[in-house]
């Protein structure tokens, strides 16, 4: 018996078109699965946050999803350049994204509170020069 | 009545089993199986897009005849707005609505009609309710099924009132019935449609107990029989209208959502921009959005599979027609209407879940993981799925098998062959 499901998906930094490519794999899958439509919800907002971070500050990185009947797992780990202040980046409205993203409708500085109040679980560590991993569950009651 | 029913059909000899429409469909809904397409029906939303791609004319949709008429003994036909932009120079809607009479309609009731007390009432329901914008129409009963069965979270935010032409068919009756007298039953109340989806929504209603519609004439067939009527009908024309701009504009993409007198709203057509702009509301890309009107019909109900008319030609001929009529000529104030808000619940239909519960599921998935790796991710269709992973999902759920992928039998038949000639040469 198979009882886990093991996604991994490459993230590039700038690809705009393809950002939310994983969330939305991630989604697809979720709902074949049966996964209640509130956990889905939960899950999607909150990996979408963390690719997108990915794809404006990272250089880079990758996407792990872990699906079990009891939770899904996120673990996105970046290449850097990584977050000298986490608490500070932790702050609703707290946002470094320059210009020429905000005009594309990001920068509102909500993501990463978004990511801590749609998951179950929430952890962010970080080390500048080297890279950030995040690290985020969804709890799937029994049924 | 079966649980799933769909108004798109397939003409078994017809078919050729190409794969123009397993490619085409926006649900995957389509297989070709035995040579002949079919199609699974709880998957499929009535978009008409099979229809219009078949190249032998195998798909099509279902409606009533006009002799439908014969069953009863007073009939009001249903214009749809879209019916008034199918003809050229027609610069007078009480044209088209003398000629339904003199066709043998004893009366008309415009949909633009009802589409203008809609309008009144929509505008009032999303001023009222900040919490579920985006409000997304629910005049298209193809994006209602579509919401219904794979975007469960935006359920919530459906603009919970009838679709025009069911508010249309209420008031239509209950006029019929205090001007005549007659029993319910001896009313026929006829839609004269752009799609067969609407022949779905009456069979099968969503959000209302039962619809008030007795049958459902495809516009195409209405159209030639009503020429030589309006021709006719020129001299000597009815004043019957009861619409304005408003009502008349719902006939194309961008009229419904115009009529709320917002800016603050996004309209989408054709139904693959649909399913890309529902994905993105899924993911609450949009902030700040009050309204979201949506048609599975590229240009809106005018690119109806039922119609004639190309439907940017349509719009053009809808937009003439309205430049000099009122905003808006029926109003909820002065006008006898039914109320019309939802009374039923939609529940979420996973129809596309893969076992019952989670951890088969969970294990249907990573056989269909395994599958993949087997398959040559061609896509080809020559299986009768329209991807490989379609045909993976398929073999999960019990209704293919592996050697339906002709590059997995050519593979088998080399193997076997193999072993066939060595058997020969150690005998
Ligand atoms: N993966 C990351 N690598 C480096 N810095 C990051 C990363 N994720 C977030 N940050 C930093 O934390 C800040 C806050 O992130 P948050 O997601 O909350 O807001 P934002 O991305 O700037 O705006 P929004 O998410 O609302 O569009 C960012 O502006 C950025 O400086
Ligand atoms: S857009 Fe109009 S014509 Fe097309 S399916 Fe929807 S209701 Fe029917
Ligand atoms: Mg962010």
């Amino acid at each position: 018996m198979n009882e886990k499901i093991v996604l991994r998906y490459e993230v590039d930094p700038n690809d705009f078109t393809r950002a939310g490519e994983a969330s939305s794999n991630v989604k697809r899958r979720l709902k074949l699965l049966g996964v209640d439509p509130d956990i889905v919800r939960k899950v999607a907002i909150s990996l979408y946050e963390g690719e997108i971070n990915m794809v404006i500050h990272s250089y880079g990185g990758i996407i792990e999803v872990i699906i079990s009947p009891e939770e899904i797992e996120m673990i996105l780990t970046d290449k850097g350049p990584g977050i000298e202040d986490i608490e500070l980046a932790m702050q609703a409205g707290y946002s470094t994204a320059p210009d020429n993203i905000r005009n594309l409708g990001f920068g509102a500085g909500m993501g990463l509170p978004n990511m801590k109040k749609y998951s179950d679980e929430f952890n962010i560590e970080s080390t500048v020069g080297v890279g950030t991993t995040v690290k985020m569950k969804v709890f799937i009651p029994k049924e | 009545m079966s649980e799933f029913f769909t108004s798109v059909l397939l003409k078994k000899e017809l078919c050729k089993g190409c794969i123009n429409c397993i490619k085409r469909c926006p649900t995957q809904a389509i297989r070709v199986r035995d040579g002949k397409a079919f199609i699974i029906k709880e998957f499929c939303i009535d978009c008409g897009e099979c229809i219009r791609i078949c190249p032998h004319h195998a798909k099509v949709a279902t409606y009533d005849s006009p002799d439908i008429m014969k069953k009863f003994e007073y009939n009001v036909a249903l214009p749809a707005p879209s019916l008034y932009g199918q003809f050229n120079n027609l610069d007078d809607v009480n044209i088209v609505l003398t000629a339904l009479k003199k066709m043998g309609f004893d009366d008309v009731y415009e949909v633009s009609s009802a589409a203008e007390l809609v309008s009144e009432m929509t505008r009032k329901y999303v001023a009222e309710n900040e919490d579920k914008w985006p409000v997304i129409s629910t005049a298209c009963p193809t994006v209602v099924r579509l919401i219904q069965i794979r975007f469960p979270n935006l359920i919530d935010h459906l603009l919970p009132i009838y679709a025009p032409v069911d508010l249309a068919a209420i008031n239509a009756r209950n006029k019929a019935m205090k001007e005549t007298n007659l029993p319910s039953e001896k009313i026929g109340i006829i839609f004269i449609s752009p799609c067969p989806a609407k022949v779905t929504a009456v069979k099968s209603p969503i959000g209302i107990k039962k619809s008030e519609i007795d049958g459902v004439l495809a516009m195409k067939e209405i159209y030639p029989m009503l020429l030589p009527y309006m021709k006719e009908s020129v001299n000597k024309v009815e004043d019957l209208g009861k619409s304005g701009r408003i009502g008349i504009g719902w006939g194309s993409t961008g009229g419904e959502a115009g009529a709320l007198l917002t800016d603050n709203y996004l309209a989408a057509d054709g139904i693959e921009n649909v399913i890309r702009v529902l994905e993105d509301l899924e993911d609450q890309k949009f902030e700040r959005l009050e309204f979201v009107e949506l048609n599975a019909c590229a240009g809106g109900c005018v690119g109806g599979v039922l119609t004639v008319e190309n439907p940017y030609l349509a719009k053009v001929k809808l937009k003439r027609l309205r430049k000099y009529l009122p905003v808006a000529c029926s109003h909820l104030d002065t006008e006898e209407s039914a109320d019309a808000f939802w009374t039923e619940d939609v529940p979420y239909e996973p129809v596309f879940k893969l076992g019952k519960n989670m951890r088969e599921s969970i294990n249907k998935m990573a056989k269909v993981e395994e599958l993949m790796h087997k398959f040559p991710g061609l896509d080809c269709g020559s299986c009768g799925a329209p991807t490989c992973k379609a045909l993976a999902e398929d073999i999960v759920r019990g209704v293919a098998k592996e050697e339906d992928c002709i590059h997995i039998l050519r593979d088998y038949i080399h193997k076997l062959s193999d072993e066939l000639s060595r058997f020969d040469k150690k005998k």
